[in-house]
């Protein structure tokens, strides 16, 4: 920030020039590239907790009943006695760690972050349509973000049922200490995260369509811009389902309504609900579920076919079928939720409608596949750390999409469904990929966010410690799930009494596991030093870094508001006219007009 | 002490590394080098690191495919499930081919078209024929997984046979049971108000059960008398909370007990016979080449039925029944057999969270040839009452039925159990070593603790 702090003033732009103070700067930023810069460190914070939680558990899960003073340092005496990690807080852990990583991490932060910062970047426009809005969009997502970080603190814990808390666990706080209060701080968190999450999305979708740049026709946009806008849709039609299931089970909860209760006693006492389904629960959830993983996906390979055409120096191969599977995947998340309900005594003939749909969700994908390693093909690839983490995402959406398809088949599902199976699946394809994507984002456009430049040999040392580490993690748990050892156990004893072989296998698993966690997350102390020694003391950045096309390098370094001084560019072509015969140089930026004679693409 | 000096280290190494930083820039700034311009040197070094992440990635899978397998639970155990392994298996095997084919295609081209100065990148934005390849691949591949998956699904779930035994899995924090539908094949009917954990945990309905259900609810402990004295006597204090906890108590309680009255006001007895002959166990006792339906139950909160050698898995729902049909082919024995494993039993796991014990939540499952399973009922159906004893068929038998299918506890844990592999491969060590020949001895006599059975 300091670039900013320094330079920002006396700068000359529309608005004219207005002094601004500490807390309208930094605060109550309406600012897009400031917000989406308190969006990247309120999920970096969040980021860091969610792994430091899911180390506590791989340890339990790797060395069961062994003295850590690790997990006593973190968790004390209440939920690590004598240095084990108690049962409740086993699934305390496992609950937040996966609320914080999907939705904390990978939406509010993957999106929140580069939606703000590039969409009125790169669409050519001063700002987002409301700035006030947005900043509001940030701060419900701050207090949401405190209200879940606050309920690990809770005198009976976090919510303990999982990060789909499906009720009536999570609406009884007899049958898990952790439904009491911590399911209520939840349910608030997610809720504020919700209104958040759907403000933002609306500004996202109103900017995009309203205040493009002259020029910039919807077949001129960037695919990152293309993948942020389908996002956003997705976001706005499915997380008000998602707003509802919690209000219902909020009143299940509180005012004694049975719309997911029936017929339950807990703890000896019998309560009188009656006529309530818990898979109404399940169809309201995977409602937003589903899409949910694709609003965690797509920006991630916005990003990255922004960064792979740059570093290519090819045109992203295939533009128009770009777009078109990102509107497919978006139309098609809405209608495959059922593939998470298998099992669940759902109507099978339901089934077969959802293991039909799913599978098609795999065409759009594959393609995209295709699609980037053909953008690969006869390139001239630049290694920026930003292009290594690029084609991770790649491998990981490869290797962690293949065995979606084995879920998809309801047939098979049966037999994995709810093992370690399905968490390599996730982690795969959607931790993994975002992840990286998310990195690959934060090294491309730190130059523009911060004005400075990060290091490149930390970025790469960075990168192949996490694409190691991280494969290293989720690979064997495929071996793990085929075993058929159920994901969320506390510890797989109970395999010790039936299988002896199958026991020692799991066990051996799961200490290789552990260990590449560790790995993984002592890689990341590289990136946070890497990143904020970078803030502050970084080499100064260059206009256009990346000899890339898009409108935001042609902005200045040095932030200012309405991000171009004078007039808004004009936009004269696609954004992916690399190494385009005839031009002297292998990029042509958006704003070049074409000359005479030469063709679009 | 021990935090502090951590926080020490962590401290210091965040220096050293600002130190280096600083040596870096400085240098960097002597040689002119920035950071957005890669050298050749640095971008040949990463393609060759692509190209040696593939092989780590493809290596280790190999390995990990031969070390362990792809399925950990061996072969199926049930009739449907030998459809789904082959299909598994048929499915893996395309997966795994494009895995393969496309991570290698993806890491050859990063590692091949890296940046080679003077020679430029090859414009092609797009190939409409190419792109059409692509996406009717992928089409055809998936209408024949597709279309092979929905048959076998059907199947699956298909009405279970006219002649299916009906055996009931009933599931609460943190146990199972198994109810037998007995004789007349028809499980007895329920209501949950009827529960009564020490006489009739499982809420069977017959006219009994109803009126003891009612007495219990009104004259109990803490049932709707004891509750009103205790919140009328005026000597006792209570804490607001445990007073508003009795009240609700209370409340429900009243609500519940006009559900109960008329519950006996329509019974008529009709169904009695049905719950009376069912049985119950807490061990799943299946016989071999035998048709089943399963019907599933929960006391609480939602549980799955996983029993991963038979390939079956279901929820159980709260206030609904799910079903699952299955029909096991392969005995306890002949798995042990193939196991090649004394111990091993068939087991069946919670596999939906469901608080605290969840990872502790089991039955062991059996499955028998025909004629040890008719022993084992028919010692089942001598331990009822003769009132109960509702058989059509001919006599009992005196029968008795001693099985070595019990419940282990968990014994060892994982250190224990690598502490004991270490002693074992020192004390192999020492014996090749030829110092003494003494045998190594391992675990000592297996206990047989039976378990009882409760009806
Ligand atoms: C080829 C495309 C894909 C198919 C066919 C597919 C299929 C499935 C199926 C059937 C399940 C349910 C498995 C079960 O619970 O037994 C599942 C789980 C899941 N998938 Fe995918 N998937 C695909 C791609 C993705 C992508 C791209 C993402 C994320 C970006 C994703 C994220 C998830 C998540 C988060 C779950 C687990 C949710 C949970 O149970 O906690 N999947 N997938
Ligand atoms: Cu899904
Ligand atoms: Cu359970």
């Amino acid at each position: 920030m300091g670039a900013v702090a320094h330079e920002a003033h006396g700068h000359h732009d529309d608005h004219g020039h207005h002094e601004e103070s500490f807390v309208s700067k930094y605060i109550f930023s309406q600012d897009h590239k400031m917000i989406g810069k308190q969006f990247l460190m309120t999920a970096v914070f969040m980021g860091v907790v969610a792994m430091l939680l899911s180390i506590l558990f791989r340890i339990q899960l790797a060395w069961p009943g062994e003295e850590s003073e690790f997990l006593s340092f973190f968790l004390g005496d209440q939920w690590a006695p004598n240095g084990v990690l108690s049962e409740d807080m086993y699934l305390g852990l496992v609950t937040i760690h996966g609320t914080i990583m999907v939705f904390f991490l990978l939406t509010g932060g993957l999106s929140g972050t580069f939606s703000n910062l590039l969409i009125p970047l790169q669409v050519g426009a001063r700002d987002m349509a409301s700035g006030f809005l947005n900043m509001l969009s940030y701060w419900f997502f701050f207090i949401s973000s405190v209200l879940m970080f606050v309920s690990l603190f809770v005198e009976t814990g976090p919510a303990m049922a999982g990060w789909t808390i499906y009720p009536p666990l999570s609406a009884l706080p007899t049958a898990v200490q952790g439904s009491g209060l911590g399911m209520t701080l939840w349910l608030f968190s997610m809720s504020i995260f919700i209104a958040s999450s759907l403000i933002g999305s609306l500004n996202y979708i109103v900017t995009v369509l309203n205040l493009r740049t002259k020029g910039m026709s919807m077949t001129r946009l960037p695919l990152t811009v293309w993948a942020f806008f389908v996002t956003a849709i997705l976001g706005v039609l499915s997380f008000p389902v998602l707003l509802s299931a919690a209000v219902l089970l909020m009143m299940d909860r509180m005012a004694g309504t049975s719309f997911y209760l029936s017929d339950i006693i807990v703890q000896g006492e019998m309560l009188t609900q009656h006529g309530g389904s818990p898979l109404l629960y399940q169809h309201l959830f995977w409602f937003l579920g589903h899409p949910e993983v694709y609003i965690v996906l797509l920006p991630a390979l916005g990003l990255s076919s922004e960064i792979i055409s740059t570093n290519s120096r090819k045109p992203i191969f295939g533009y128009r079928a770009m777009i078109g599977s990102i509107l497919a995947i978006g139309f098609l998340s809405f209608i495959v939720w059922g593939h998470h309900m298998f099992v669940t005594g759902m109507n099978p003939f339901l089934g077969s409608v959802f293991v039909f749909t799913t599978l098609l969700i795999a065409i759009p994908s594959a393609v995209k596949v295709f699609n980037y390693i053909t953008t690969l093909w006869k390139g001239s690839i630049v290694y920026t750390p930003a292009m290594l983490f690029a084609i991770g995402l790649v491998s990981t959406f490869i290797t962690g999409g293949v065995t979606g398809i084995i879920l998809a088949d309801s047939a098979l599902d049966i037999a994995i469904h709810d093992t370690y199976f399905v968490v390599a699946h996730f982690h795969i394809v959607m931790g993994m990929s975002a992840v990286l994507g998310m990195f690959a984002g934060v090294y491309h456009w730190f130059p523009k966010m911060y004005g400075k430049m990060m290091n490149t040999r930390l970025g790469y040392a960075h990168f192949w410690i996490t694409l190691i580490g991280a494969y290293g993690v989720f690979f064997p748990m495929h071996f793990v799930g085929l075993a058929g050892a159920p994901r969320r156990y506390y510890d797989y004893s109970v395999y010790e009494t039936f299988d002896g072989d199958t026991f020692e296998m799991i066990m051996d698993l799961n200490v290789i596991v552990t260990i590449f966690a560790i790995i993984a997350a002592l890689g990341q102390i590289l990136f946070l030093f890497n990143f904020f020694y970078s803030i502050f003391r970084g080499p100064k950045a260059p206009q256009n870094p990346w000899r890339s096309n898009t409108l935001e390098w042609t902005t200045p370094v040095e932030h200012i508001h309405g991000n171009w001084p004078g007039e808004l560019p004009t936009v004269h072509r696609w954004p992916y006219d690399y190494s385009k015969p005839g031009q002297e140089e292998d990029f042509v930026p958006q704003t070049v007009p074409l000359a005479e004679g030469e063709e679009e693409h | 002490m021990a935090k502090l000096f951590v926080l020490l280290v962590i401290i210091l190494g965040v220096i050293a590394l600002a130190q280096l930083m600083r040596v870096y820039e400085l240098s960097s700034k002597l040689t002119n080098k920035k950071e957005n311009e890669i050298s050749n040197r640095d971008n040949r070094l990463n393609a060759k690191l692509m190209l040696g992440f593939m092989l780590f990635l493809f290596i280790g899978f190999i390995w990990m495919m031969l070390k362990y397998g792809w399925t950990g639970r061996g072969p199926a155990a049930s009739v449907h499930g030998e459809q789904t392994d082959w299909l598994l298996n048929l499915n893996f095997v395309i997966i795994i081919l494009v895995f393969f084919l496309t991570n290698a295609l993806l890491f050859v081209f990063a590692w091949k078209y890296v940046k080679k100065p003077g020679v430029p990148a090859f414009y092609y934005p797009h190939n409409n024929k190419l792109e059409m390849v692509w996406t009717v691949i992928p089409a055809v591949v998936l209408a024949v997984i597709i279309i092979l998956g929905l048959n076998s699904w059907n199947e699956v779930t298909d009405k279970a046979k006219d002649d299916a035994i009906r055996v009931e899995l009933f599931s609460y924090q943190f146990n199972w049971n198994a109810r037998y539908a007995g004789v007349d094949n028809q499980l007895g009917k329920y209501d949950y108000k009827l529960n009564d954990d020490a006489a009739n945990p499982l809420a069977l309905m017959t006219t009994e059960t109803i009126d003891k259900a009612i007495e219990n609810m009104i004259t109990g402990p803490n049932g709707i008398e004891d509750l009103e004295n205790k919140l009328n006597d005026p000597k006792k204090v209570y804490s607001e909370e445990m007073r508003t906890d009795m009240e609700e108590s209370l409340a429900r309680k009243e609500q519940l007990i006009r559900l109960l009255y008329q519950m006996k006001a329509r019974n008529t007895g009709k169904y009695d016979k049905r719950a009376k002959d069912d049985i119950i166990t807490d061990t799943l006792y299946l016989c071999k080449d035998q048709n089943y339906e399963l019907t599933f139950r929960s006391k609480d909160v939602i549980h799955s039925a996983y029993i991963p050698h038979l390939r079956t898995q279901m929820n159980t729902v709260p206030g609904a029944i799910t079903r699952f049909k299955v029909t096991p082919n392969m005995t306890t024995q002949e798995m042990r057999e193939i196991k090649n494993d004394e111990d091993f039993n068939f087991i069946l796991m919670c596999n939906k969270i469901c608080g605290g014990a969840h990872y502790n939540m089991n039955m062991v499952v059996v499955v028998m040839e025909k004629e040890e399973y008719d022993v084992w009922m028919k010692g089942e159906w001598k331990k009822m009452d003769g009132e109960k004893r509702l058989m059509k068929r001919g006599k009992i038998h005196e029968a008795t039925f001693e099985h070595t299918y019990y419940k282990k506890e968990p014994t060892k844990t994982y250190p224990e159990i690598q502490a004991e592999k270490a002693e074992a491969e020192a004390a192999k060590a020492k014996e090749a070593e030829g110092e003494d020949g003494e045998e190594p001895t391992d675990g000592g006599d297996v206990v047989d603790n039976e378990d009882g059975q409760t009806t």
